[in-house]
């Protein structure tokens, strides 16, 4: 035993519940530069799988400050972007080339 | 026009404020210039390619690749960040003497050159990628393509500047203190970028984030804003990090500080600067 033990012990501890939390998966798609459905729901949490499916010829760049996450999307194809688990509550999103028009909210219950 | 101003200032104005930061961190060594321009071209050239290819690296991987490549480009920059750092640690006490009694600017060597070269390439490298293709994507699709060069030009002089300016105000701090405060920047932005490449590997499915939001400090300081932007460069500022890309900061920031210290070993100056970073 030394000092070291209980710190390992914490970072395990977070480990194991991290990778044992469950996997959801959710599916956004991105059309005329809007997001259907604007409002997607997802279980709190959970590790989500979120797919974007960029249904657009033009590249778009899915960006949340709220989820700490940005990804460009590539015309007419699919990304897969982990987010969570999250803390129920409502978490903004854009696809900051078009903010305009693309924007939506995640929420999470 | 406005609107791909705003975008390509906000992609621009990071890799502005590294290249400041780089050339403030490499004053007096001559022909720096030269490597940091250097430095750009390459980037540009990569941020091209990137943007061309940028269909199959997202496939790449399972899906994986974009972030892999960010995450990539990023600790490649770490790396070279503290590299540079360790280096001045033995050198910058004798490079600071030199400027002073020669007053001009002191040759190096190729190594520390092509460490800045290589900053700055990774930077606008990564910047510059999702720039190209959002003028692309603007001209893909006919919206507004008139407006897009003025935008574009006007967005990137508006990053210049504010790069320019930093760049200017890390030149008044005396030469006595100035490889010391350039050495700490240097050291806050690799520990930084160390922390946005653990939340590309997090979005990547790879790592966990152990705890997703360690504080939101959004409403205080936005991260979006100017000011947030600028203190994300700079400091490593993060409104809402996750506690994974808290370890990544800090292991960055200590390892670096640790090896900027036997680096430093036997000169005096540069003992008590790495001193007060431990």
């Amino acid at each position: 035993m030394n000092i070291k033990t209980p710190l390992f012990a914490v970072i395990a501890l977070l480990l194991s519940q991290s990778a044992l939390a469950d996997t959801a998966e959710a599916t956004l798609t991105i059309k005329n530069h809007r997001f259907s459905p604007a409002e997607l729901s997802v279980p709190a949490g959970s590790k989500i799988k979120l797919t974007v499916n960029n249904q657009d010829a033009t590249p778009e760049e899915f960006e949340s400050h709220d989820l700490n996450r940005e990804k460009v999307i590539p015309g007419s194809s699919k990304a897969i972007i982990w987010i969570g688990p999250l803390k129920p509550g409502s978490y903004a999103f854009v696809g900051e080339y078009h903010e305009a028009t693309a924007k939506g909210r995640i929420i999470v219950k | 026009m406005l609107g791909s101003a705003v975008i390509v200032f906000r992609e621009v104005l990071e890799a502005a404020l590294i290249i400041a930061i780089v050339l403030g961190a490499s004053r007096g060594v001559a022909h720096r210039g030269r490597w940091v321009t250097g430095g750009i071209t390459a980037g540009v050239l990569g941020a091209c390619a990137v943007a061309v290819f940028a269909g199959a690296i997202a496939n790449a991987v399972e899906g994986r690749g974009q972030e892999l490549l960010n995450a990539g480009v990023l600790l490649t920059a770490v790396v070279m960040l503290g590299w540079h750092n360790v280096w001045m640690s033995s050198h910058g006490r004798k490079l600071a003497g030199e400027m002073k009694r020669l007053g001009q600017d002191v040759s190096v060597g190729v190594k520390p050159l092509s460490a800045m070269l290589a900053v700055t390439a990774l930077a606008v490298l990564r910047e510059g990628s999702e720039t190209v293709l959002f003028l692309y994507g603007l001209a893909a699709s006919g919206s507004g393509s008139a407006a897009l060069v003025p935008g574009g030009l006007l967005g990137l002089a508006g990053g210049a500047i504010i790069g320019w300016m930093l760049y200017r105000g890390l030149l008044h701090i005396p030469l006595r203190h100035f490889f010391t405060v350039t050495g700490w920047i240097v050291l806050l932005l690799a520990a930084g970028l160390a922390a946005n490449a653990a939340n590309y590997l997090s979005q990547a499915g790879l790592l966990p984030t152990l705890y997703p939001q360690l504080w939101d400090t959004s409403d205080l300081l936005s991260q979006k804003s100017l000011a947030g932007q600028f203190f994300h460069v700079l400091v490593g500022y993060n409104d809402r990090p996750s506690a994974m890309q808290m370890i990544f900061y800090l292991a960055t920031l200590t390892t670096i500080a640790l090896l900027m210290r036997v680096a430093g070993g036997n000169s005096g100056a540069t003992r008590k600067a790495a001193g007060g970073m431990s």
